[in-house]
Parts: structure tokens; sequence; C-alpha cells
């Protein structure tokens, strides 16, 4: 006599259909990646692939690019840009778009100058007038938008020739100044790095953190009768974490170390995701980007999203220009101008957010600027002018729109649209 | 309207109605779209409003969901006079609206879809409190739903619907509102979708359907509200009305090609014994 062996642990509540195809432990879990990209879900794949060959080719080209000087200006080259690229994401997801953040980040770079070196403004009230002064175009936008119905796209154009203008107004006939090296926000995006043993603690407290979250979100499924993630999983993904956080440190450690400016950029793209995953008001901002119709209806204020993204977007190109400025120290006619603005929206569509708006996370600002960047830093490693530099970056984001159609496509052939 | 009296004779008469509208018009420039409809939606009962082409049920239906504010006419809401003035007026009463497009967002999943606007948790979401929310109401109405964390774009038509109808249900209405639910659906979705009304009934909501298709309305409907070129045109209940009733109703016309057919039908038998 041999009875039928059955297990008689209840069936969480959302694994109960018998038509669901259940992923389980590690080997689920591969199978399910697997499944999502065959599907179209490509998530950061494509770039994290096109980073890996970016790096290994640049690095046969000229065997100083991985070296851990290099890689150190990499970290602070990306910051300031992707700064702006995470107000880029907001924009993108409202399915809107800034074509002036290049003339506004050169015009807060030019405010923080002028008050600096020529109104001895103390540092913080130029940052703040500067601050001020992008809330308060995004504030114009975003009026004229949903009050007008201008489209984004016209609105910013004229802004982008307006602000350059205005810009050019600040600065004077002088037209570039020079920010003192010994001030604060120069020492800040240029000198200061974090010293090896601070790195390491970060590296070890930002793992613990991801590991308590993905913990306290496995009890408080366990609590209301859900399915849970593997444990095992959770901390291969916490070790993977933290071999890869303590290897980046302590070899950007052998140089220099890592960038200050390089972590503030990290700790925004991390807390400016968490308020877009985790809260109600990011939630609206999916909502609205994917159907405005339909957040209108379900009692979203939509104008209010509207704006306060479009602020975003205005507020975020401007710190990055004040810390661009303060890098390259100096604020000039030509800063903010050529390729920031196109490189800023280029980042954050080649870090996976989508053009068209409602998909996408802040984190494609922080991997799309390290792509770009790498690109531009190891063609002028090789000697190449900007000219090349242009028609490749261009390239590069053309493949990214083409790789954003295609899984669009492949998204709505397998009912994932 | 012999029919009408009757089916007043056979209501409860204890029974209160949780709605009720008396003497509704609406005008739109030159067009009277509505002349003084009278209707009345009882707890648990499910009412077909049917007509014609511009007969005035999606006018109906957009004055009771606060789209629209009648020229004159007065509504009633658990016995109180009350003004719609707003489609969030409509829903704090506790009216709540299924519109034919259903207004979903194809990027949110069906948590977020359900609970969009009115999301749970206190300064950051509670997705589980909400997971587990979704799956007790989409177990009270019996609907089948894989998972509530694929992206609503991969759902059938069908589940859409669900989706649709389970999320109107979140504020807890007495009366729902539903905007052609079964158009554009298949065979088993269109059963799916009658399931789902049938469980409305069953949990007490007063139930407005507006639909084109008489079989289904017949299928679920306990009550037939038609109305014809702006005006009421009887109230029959399904129990002891035919088809060819509710079709002359429709095209206010005891002379149309169904009921020549079944005149015809009738005489050929009479004929053949």
């Amino acid at each position: 006599m041999t009875a039928p062996i059955q297990s008689w642990t209840p069936i969480a509540v959302d694994l109960q259909d018998e038509r669901l195809i259940r992923h389980e432990g590690i080997g689920g879990a591969i199978s399910a990646f697997r499944a999502g990209v065959r599907g179209g879900d490509l998530g950061s794949l494509p770039v994290v692939i096109g980073l890996v060959l970016i790096w290994v080719i640049f690095q046969i080209l000229n065997p100083n690019f991985l070296s851990s000087n290099n890689l150190v200006n990499l970290a602070l080259q990306s910051a300031a840009t992707g700064i702006i690229a995470i107000g880029v994401v907001f924009v993108l997801l409202l399915g809107q778009i800034d074509l002036s953040m290049g003339s506004l980040s050169g015009l807060s770079g030019a405010i923080l100058g002028v008050g600096m070196t020529q109104l001895h403004w103390p540092i913080w009230f130029a940052i703040v007038v500067a601050l001020a002064v992008g809330a308060a175009i995004g504030l114009l936008y975003g009026l004229l938008f949903t009050k007008f119905g201008v489209p984004t796209f016209v609105i910013t154009l004229g802004g982008l020739l307006a602000f350059l203008g205005l810009q050019l107004k600040v600065l004077g006939p002088n037209g570039s100044i020079n920010l003192p090296y010994d001030s604060w926000i120069v020492q800040f995006a240029t000198a200061w790095f974090l010293p090896p043993w601070l790195a390491y603690s970060l590296v070890v407290l930002a793992v613990l953190g991801v590991f308590a979250s993905d913990w306290r979100r496995e009890e408080r499924r366990r609590r209301s009768g859900l399915s849970m993630g593997s444990v095992a999983l959770m901390l291969i993904k916490s070790a993977s974490l933290l071999v890869v956080g303590l290897v980046s440190a302590w070899y950007l450690a052998t140089d220099r170390g890592v960038g200050l400016m390089f972590v503030f950029f990290v700790v925004l793209v991390i807390v400016m995701n968490f308020i877009l995953v985790r809260t109600r008001w990011g939630r609206s901002v999916y909502a609205v980007g994917g159907n405005v119709e339909a957040a209108r209806r379900a009692g979203i204020k939509v104008d209010r999203v509207y704006v306060v993204g479009i602020m975003l977007g205005t507020l975020f190109a401007t710190i990055g220009g004040l810390l661009a400025s303060a890098r390259l120290m100096s604020a000039s006619v030509s800063s903010g101008g050529g390729d920031t603005n196109l490189v800023a929206i280029a980042a954050a569509v080649i870090g996976g957010t989508s053009l068209f708006g409602g998909r996408g996370t802040v984190y494609s600002a922080l991997l799309g600027i390290v792509v770009l960047q790498s690109i531009s830093n190891g063609l002028t490693l090789l000697n190449l002018d900007s000219s090349i530099r242009y028609m490749i970056t261009g390239a590069v984001l053309l493949l990214a729109v083409i790789i954003d159609s295609l899984s669009r496509r492949s998204r709505a052939s397998h009912g994932q649209a | 309207m012999t029919v009408e009296e009757a089916s007043v004779q056979q209501r409860a008469p204890s029974r209160e109605p949780v709605l009720s509208i008396r003497g509704i018009s609406k005008r739109f420039g030159a067009v009277q779209a509505l002349t003084d409809v009278d209707l009345d939606i009882y707890p648990g009962e499910v009412v077909a409003i049917i007509g014609d082409n511009g007969a005035g049920k999606s006018t109906l239906v957009k004055v009771l969901s606060g789209v629209h504010t009648p020229d004159a006419g007065e509504i009633t809401y658990e016995g109180k006079r009350v003004s719609i003035s707003s489609p969030s007026a409509s829903q704090a009463l506790g009216i709540a609206t299924v519109y034919q497009d259903l207004a979903l967002c194809d990027n949110l999943d069906v948590v977020g879809n359900l609970f969009l606007g009115r999301e749970i948790g206190g300064r950051t979401l509670d997705e589980e409190g909400m997971e587990k929310r979704s799956w007790g109401l989409l177990r009270q109405l019996s609907a089948k739903m894989p998972s509530v964390r694929t992206a609503v774009a991969s759902l059938s038509g069908g589940q859409r619907q669900t989706v649709a109808i389970a999320r109107s249900l979140i504020g807890e209405p007495r009366v729902v509102i539903l905007d052609e639910p079964t158009a554009a659906l298949g065979v088993a979705q269109t059963a799916e979708v009658l399931n789902l009304i049938e469980q409305l009934r069953r949990r007490g909501h007063g139930v407005v359907l507006i639909s084109h298709d008489m079989a289904n309305v017949q299928a679920v409907a306990d009550r037939i509200a038609v109305l014809r070129l702006g005006r009421n045109n009887g109230t029959f209940r399904v129990s002891d009305v035919t088809y060819e009733d509710i079709i002359s109703a429709i095209t206010g016309a005891t002379d149309n090609s169904v009921s020549r057919r079944t005149l015809a039908r009738e005489a050929g038998e009479a004929g053949a014994s």
C-alpha cells in the first residue's frame, strides 16, 4: 500500500489559478527571466550587454580605458549630465519632452558664475537663485502646456532659444566666467573623493538596506498570505551587489577614489526612483503617461501631475548645469550648448525609458549616461575628435530607439504591451 | 401601457428604489436628447436600458454619471433629492460607471488599475495590502484571473472588462452602470461578463446595463426600460415580455419584419393544424 504523497502546504492566494505557470526558486527565476526576454520584456539587458561590449572594445583599442584613473574621471564626467537625465526620465514618463534642458543648464551655470564672481553672493544663495529660476521656468512650461494645450515639444523648442538668449544676457559681454577653484562647489565637483573606509562602509550599508527592504517585503507578503520569493535568490542578489560594490570601491580607491559628485548623483537616482515606484504620486505619473483619460477619470489631478513632472525636469536640468559648470570651473556661452540636451535625452532612452510615455525607471538615467559617457570618453582617449563622437553617439541613440520600438512590437505580439 | 402597469403591480411594494429619476430632460442645441424620462433602480436588480441608435441611452447614462447635468427633472438617491454636477459627485454618492472604453492604463498591472486614484497605504504604497484585496475582490466576483501582477495590456477583452468592473466596486457603490459591457467580446468572454453581472446583483448592487444585444439583456436583466427618441417607451419585466414586444417598443412600430415573420409563422402553424 503506497499512499499518494501530497504536500499540504497551503497555496498562496495569488498562485491558485491552475493556468498560472509557476516559477519557483533559482531555476524558476532564470526561466521566468528567459520567458520575459523572449516576450520582449528586455529590461536593462541590452544596455548591460552593450556596456560590457563597449568597455571590452575600448579596452582592446586603448589599455588605459579601464585604468582606475580613467574610471574615476568617467564617473565624474557622468554625474552632471546624468542628473539632467533624471529630469528627462520624469518628462518622458509623462509622454512629454523637454528640448530646452541644455539651455537651462547653461543658464543656471551662468547665474552661479555671475552670482559668485560679480555680485559676490554666497554660493548657497547663487544656487538657490538658480534653482528658483529653474523651478519658475518649469512652472511656466507646465502652465502653458496644461492651460493652453501647447505641445511641450513646441514650448520647450521656444525655451531652448529664449533661455540660451537669457544665458548670454546674464553672462554679459565677456561671455565666459571662471569659477574660483577654492570654492566648495568646485571642490565638490572636482576634488572631493570618498576615503576608502567610507566608500566600503557606504557599500555595506547600502547592501544591508537592499537586503532589509527585500526581507521586509517578503515578511509583508507572508502576512498577507501571498506567494514568497526564494530566500536563496535574495541572498544571491545581495551578495553579488556587495561583491560588485566592494570591488568597484577598491579599484577606484587605487586612484583617487569615488568622487563625491558621483555619489550625489547615485543617491539622487535611488531617492527619485523610490518616489516614482513606491508613492502615490509616482503611480500617478505612470498612469498619466499610460492613459491620460483613464487617469483623469480615476480622479487623478492630471494637470498637477504634468506641472510637477515638468518642473522636476527643469529643476534637475538646473542642478546638472550647476555641477557641470563647477566641474569645468567656468560658466561660458558654450556651457549647456552643443550636445548636452540630446545626450541627456539619449541617456534616458538608452537606459530603457520609453519615448512613448509610461514605461521606465530612474535607473535608466544612470545606466544610459554611463554608456554614453563611456563612448565619449573612449573616443577621446583614441584622439578622435568630436565630429566622430557626435556621429557615433547619434548612431547609438538610433540603435536604442530601434531596440525600444522592436521590444514594444514584441511585447504587443506576446501580449505584454 | 398595460405592460408597464402590470409590472408596477408585480413589484414588491416595500422595496425602495436606491436611485430614481423623474422627468429628466436634456437638450443639446436644437436636439432634444431626453424628454421627461423616468427610471427607477432597485438594489439587487438589473435594469437594462435599450433603444435604437440616438434613443438617448448614452445621454441618460451621462446624466447619471455626472458628465451632463440635466436641464429639467429631479434625481432622488436613497430617498433624498440630489443634483449630480460632476463625475466625482456621482462617484461620491455611490454611483459607479464603467465606460465602454474601460479607461484602463495598459502599462500598469491589474492591482495598479484596480486601485488607481485610490491607492492604499500611508506615505508609501501598501502593495501587499492592495494585492490581497484585489484577490479578495476578484474571488467575490468569481472572476478567473491568472495573475494580478501582469500588465493589463496582456489580458483578454473579457478580463479587461472584469478589471474595469471590479475597479468600480472598490468604492462600494450602490449603483453600477455598465455601458455596453459585452460589445466587441467573444462568446466565452461575454458569458464571463454576464456571470459578473449576476454576481453584482447577488451582492445587492443596483445594476444599470446598456446593451444592444437582446439575447444578453434577456439573459441577465430583471427589467427592461425602452427609450425611443429620447422618451420612455415602456418598462417591461423580462419574465413576461416577448422579443417582439421589445422590438416593437424600440422601433415604435408593431408592423416590422420580425412581427410579420411571427405572424406568418403563426398563420402557417394555424394552417398546418
